[in-house]
């Protein structure tokens, strides 16, 4: 198994008083929240964070975890020494009673046991539903566009024959349905914690996340893309290859149209079939640079045929 | 061999999800009492003055839910919890904003 410095996860020194431990873990379970922080493996942080501070903010098992010494590194491969815990007590036993959506590390549960939570599974008849899980996924813009169809790994709690509670890594095969969007939550029934004592397994809550695309942004429904232009298409209008999610189209731009101005494609957003997006193209012009003299006239040529005072609103 | 490989469909909880109060609590497994309390302190929404007619959209789902853990987790308080989420909608925006 593999060593976890819970030190270094904590951000403190191996000479921290406890209240330092709380004051660390208390700032950064605010960080890490997985439901304020943006980071992608933040769910994995904060639960990482919450299983360091069951063992330090316990004298008893900060002193059986320090007597490893200091000079393991964090995922190390690790077997404790026989007799390691001797006269310490804490097996299943002491727990704060957090919360620690899909347990704890094999490294925490083979030296300090399970928590009474799970260690009275499949031996009570004490019937409970599972606990709901919650996990993010990534997808990116085109299939939340047209829908698709995501596998993603999940650690979860299972019992084994023996009523045993073992984590492992769990794959999971899921239709995201097309025009999802953002911070949306797919409910999957049953593919949550199992239950106790024969109790239904709690749910699992998928919540959709859109990875950073190079062309297009979305806000809800809308999706937005902004498209070079140069002068003379503007100034004139034409039609133009523009890239959409659902694929390439024809683009009239206006005669006369500014940078910055905002064209609108119905239905070409985020759509369900009773909700519609729309797609805003935002042009954006790109000036040519002239290089040789015969450009530069061209320039000064346009000035004095077409002069204009772009500051004027500013009264200079 | 290869595996047959099965797809998995959940509920999309969108702009049509529409729930009422026991579906709300079972989705967030909160007692009824606390969503009267969501309600009084505006953390939510229940569009009706009458408990049988409340109206939940995927938007309280997903305020409840995140209000429930930050108790949990951080023991943030009732009033405390809405600040938060009020923020993280405009911090939203402002990303949204920001990226445009």
């Amino acid at each position: 198994m593999e060593y976890k410095d819970y030190y270094t996860i904590l951000g403190v020194s191996r000479q921290a008083t406890q209240e330092e431990i709380k004051r660390s873990y208390r700032k950064l379970a605010r960080k890490y929240h997985p439901d304020v922080c943006k980071e992608a493996d933040a769910e994995s942080k904060f639960h990482e964070l919450g299983e360091a501070y069951e063992v330090l903010q316990d004298p008893e098992k900060r002193a059986a975890y320090d007597k490893f010494g200091s000079n393991w590194k964090n995922g190390q491969d690790f077997e404790p020494p026989p007799d390691w815990n001797g006269g310490f007590e804490f097996n299943g036993a002491g727990y704060t009673g957090q919360s620690q959506q899909g347990g704890y590390s094999d490294f925490f549960e083979n030296l300090f046991g399970r928590s009474k939570y799970n260690s009275r599974t499949g031996q009570s008849t004490f019937q409970m539903k599972g606990e709901d899980q919650h996990a993010k996924i990534v997808i990116n813009l085109r299939d939340a566009c047209k829908g698709s169809k995501q596998t993603l790994t999940l650690t979860k709690p299972s019992i084994d024959d023996h009523g045993q509670v073992t984590t492992k890594p769990q794959t999971l095969h899921v239709t995201i349905p097309r025009g999802i969007i953002q911070g949306q939550k797919i409910r999957l029934e049953g593919q949550g914690m199992p239950g106790m004592g024969g109790a239904p397994a709690g749910d699992l809550f998928l919540e959709i996340a859109f990875a950073e695309d190079p062309l297009f942004h979305a806000e809800k429904r809308d999706v937005f893309l902004t498209l070079p232009v140069t002068p003379w298409e503007a100034a004139l209008g034409a039609t133009v290859t523009v890239p959409t999610l659902d694929g390439n189209i024809q683009l009239t731009i206006p005669a006369g149209s500014q940078g910055g101005r905002k064209l609108r494609l119905k239905g070409k957003g985020l759509c369900t079939a009773s909700s519609k997006g729309d797609m805003y193209v935002i042009l954006r012009i790109v000036l040519p640079v002239p290089e040789t003299a015969e450009q530069k006239e061209l320039y000064k040529k346009m000035a004095s045929l077409m002069p204009v005072n772009p500051r004027a609103e500013m009264g200079v | 061999m290869t595996e047959k490989v099965t797809y998995i469909t959940g509920t999309v909880l969108d702009e049509d999800t529409r729930y009422g109060l026991k579906e709300l609590c079972t989705l967030c497994n909160i007692p009824a009492e606390d969503v009267q309390e969501m309600i009084n302190e505006g953390l939510i929404d229940s569009r009706s003055v009458s408990p049988l007619q409340w109206r939940f959209t995927y938007t309280e789902i997903r305020r409840v839910q995140t209000a429930v853990r930050l108790q949990r987790d951080l023991r943030v308080n009732l009033p405390g919890c809405a600040l938060v989420l009020d923020l993280l909608d405009e911090l939203e925006e402002l990303r949204q904003l920001h990226r445009r």
